[in-house]
């Protein structure tokens, strides 16, 4: 096919590629620059940043941002809680999505598509905000950190995304051969398909722990007491709400640092984005093969 | 069945057809009572939490009182939602959900196929790859984050979107307080979000194209932009008909949470959606009822446009969802 795209390479398709080629650098460009902007004022003077100076590089490097960050218990305290929540949804999804996935998956399970038109139902009609607010709060879950652990535990596109890829890539010669050796189910699904399917557990790991990562709305819902507050509440009220980054830190700190605070207080915006943005860099490489995969499966069944 | 010999089955076989269904499907289920056991907790977790609160939407009928719970709350029938409906805020609640998920639709819904068709046609492998991996990663950014980016860059007086505008010779814009600008901010920060990451399933689509049609198209020397206007748009047709369906049955739902972060008093007659006023009545002054009321309205006019679309996907000979 090379070949033959080099004999037929007119006028117009150079052109075609030109344009191509510079329409995609600009797009790349526009993509990139927010980020290293980000990352470049995080490291440079605030002053500079504020005037328009740093473009390039960092201008007037510190990292002070950082340095007041580390000292601010908030916010560590917000990043151990998000750890925490991460760890336990991975957990529960993937011991929900990946036997469940399973059984669904399989062709001998009697009513396979009742449940599954039950479950993705839901992903078009939905019982809303309000009720599920009540649900939770007659659970007596407000206020604990399952109330944004459990309701987000599984969801349906999930669910369809691990049946498709039992279903291609567990074949059912497998299991019968299994059965016939007089292998249980369980047995089967332990020892041979959890084996076969590290893949697919990344991805429904990888998954549930960026939702659980990057949400906010859960914890703003159902959470009063600040010390249980994940660390997309505290950027929100950093970065978002028109708070003062000052009224944030500790009180009871001496005036000088409050005005340094003051000072600094764009500086920490920087930083604090870099920072909360860590462990899902971190995971990119990971994340971007294992997501793709995953959304390739799901595409499948749409 | 225990042991039946070769012989023995060929006799029973003609008889049994048919009478013994009923009891080879409770064996079935019987002999597969570990695959129930899998999928029970989740059986469980979606009653719980996705059904029970369906069930619980009857509070938009009812007036809620707390201490009677859902159940023994009284009836009122359609009071809330003919509240809703002859508030004065009503009209401005829809048009805003409305329009903001217009432009979404207009502008955000392309681009990723456009940037997909545009990514197929380049043929240097690496340069391809560096271009999905950089554009792949702002959909991993928290949309805290993002909301904090823009108004970062978009500050009047310190954002880096300001500064050029000033070098430029213009006036400083306070886009973040300005009624005229939400959608547009909303919607160009959406697409450069999600543009890279969207594109995925269109380039996927791309690849199950046959080359072969490319070849012949070739031979009879169709240029490149020729075989993308006449193979690869309509071999995608398909996907880009669901991914339109799914959009739309998410239509007036979408992106609330990033809508709540971005409002703020100045913004609020264009920035107020159904969902946040939904969130504000309902959890932050505790009208319930009212809320679960406008909730549902807002859940019908989703449901009722994406059976629509599907209607219209199925018209036009398109793929259709169900």
């Amino acid at each position: 096919m090379a070949d033959l795209a080099k004999v037929a390479k007119s006028r117009s398709d150079k052109l075609f590629d030109i344009l191509n080629y510079s329409i995609l650098t600009i797009i790349l460009l526009i993509v990139v620059y927010p980020l290293y902007l980000i990352v470049i004022s995080s490291f440079s003077d605030p002053v500079a940043v504020s005037s328009g100076n740093v473009l390039f590089w960092p201008e007037g490097f510190t990292l002070k941002g950082y340095e007041i960050l580390l000292e601010n218990s908030e916010v560590w305290r917000g990043y151990r809680n998000s750890l925490l929540y991460v760890v336990l949804s991975v957990a529960l999804n993937l011991s929900l999505v990946i036997t469940a996935g399973y059984a669904l998956s399989r062709k001998d399970l009697i009513g396979r598509n009742f449940f599954m038109f039950a479950i993705v139902f839901t992903m078009f009609f939905s019982g809303g905000l309000i009720p599920s607010y009540l649900l939770v709060q007659q659970l007596n879950m407000i206020d604990t950190i399952w109330a944004v652990i459990i309701p987000s535990a599984v969801s349906a596109f999930q669910l369809i995304v691990a049946k498709t890829f039992f279903q291609t890539s567990i074949p059912d010669e497998l299991l019968e051969a299994a059965k016939i050796d007089g292998c249980t189910t369980t047995r089967f699904f332990f020892s041979i398909v959890i084996p076969l399917s590290t893949p697919i557990i990344a991805v429904m790991a990888l998954f549930s722990a960026v939702n659980e990562w990057n949400s906010y709305f859960p914890a703003l819902i159902y959470l009063q007491d600040q010390a249980l507050y994940p660390l997309q509440l505290i950027l929100r009220s950093i970065l978002v709400a028109s708070k003062e980054a000052a009224q944030v830190m500790e009180s009871g700190v001496d005036p000088d640092v409050i005005a340094e605070q003051q000072q600094y207080k764009e500086l920490i915006k920087y930083s604090l984005i870099i920072v909360s943005s860590v462990p899902v860099l971190i995971l990119y490489p990971f994340l971007q093969r294992y997501f793709v995969k995953g959304v390739m499966i799901g595409s499948i069944k749409g | 069945m225990d042991v039946i010999t070769p012989h023995q089955r060929r006799r029973i076989k003609p008889l049994k057809k048919g009478k013994t269904k009923p009891l080879s499907t409770i064996r079935k289920i019987g002999g597969n009572w570990e695959l129930y056991l899998f999928l029970l907790p989740t059986l469980v977790y979606f009653i719980i939490f996705k059904y029970i609160p369906m069930y619980g939407l009857q509070i938009a009928f009812k007036d809620f009182i707390a201490i009677h719970g859902i159940w023994g709350s009284p009836w009122v029938g359609i009071d809330h939602f003919i509240r809703f409906f002859e508030s004065y805020k009503f009209w401005n609640l829809l048009g805003n959900s409305l329009l903001i998920n217009l432009y979404q639709l207009l502008f955000a819904f392309p681009i990723p196929i456009i940037f997909a068709l545009m990514l197929n046609q380049v043929t240097a492998t690496r340069f391809r790859k560096f271009v999905q991996t950089i554009t792949y990663a702002p959909h991993f950014i928290s949309v805290v984050v993002l909301v904090g980016m823009i108004f970062i860059f978009l500050s009047p007086s310190t954002g880096f979107i300001n500064n050029l505008i000033q070098v430029f010779g213009g006036e400083p814009i306070y886009f973040m307080g300005s009624e005229s600008w939400f959608r547009t901010v909303f919607v160009g920060s959406e697409i450069w979000q999600t543009s890279g990451w969207s594109a995925i399933i269109f380039l996927a689509a791309l690849t199950s194209i046959d080359p072969h049609l490319h070849e012949a198209a070739i031979m009879d020397g169709a240029s490149k932009f020729q075989r993308v206007l006449h193979i690869d748009i309509p071999g995608i047709m398909p996907v880009i008909m669901i991914m339109l369906i799914l959009e739309i049955g998410n239509f007036v739902t979408l992106g609330y949470q990033k809508v709540l972060l971005m409002q703020n008093d100045l913004n609020i007659a264009s920035s107020e959606v159904i969902q946040t006023y939904v969130y504000k009545s309902g959890l932050l002054h505790s009208q319930f009822s009212y809320a679960a009321a406008i909730g549902l309205f807002e859940n019908v006019i989703n449901f009722i446009l994406l059976l629509m679309m599907n209607q219209l996907a199925k018209k036009l000979k398109q793929q259709s969802l169900f």
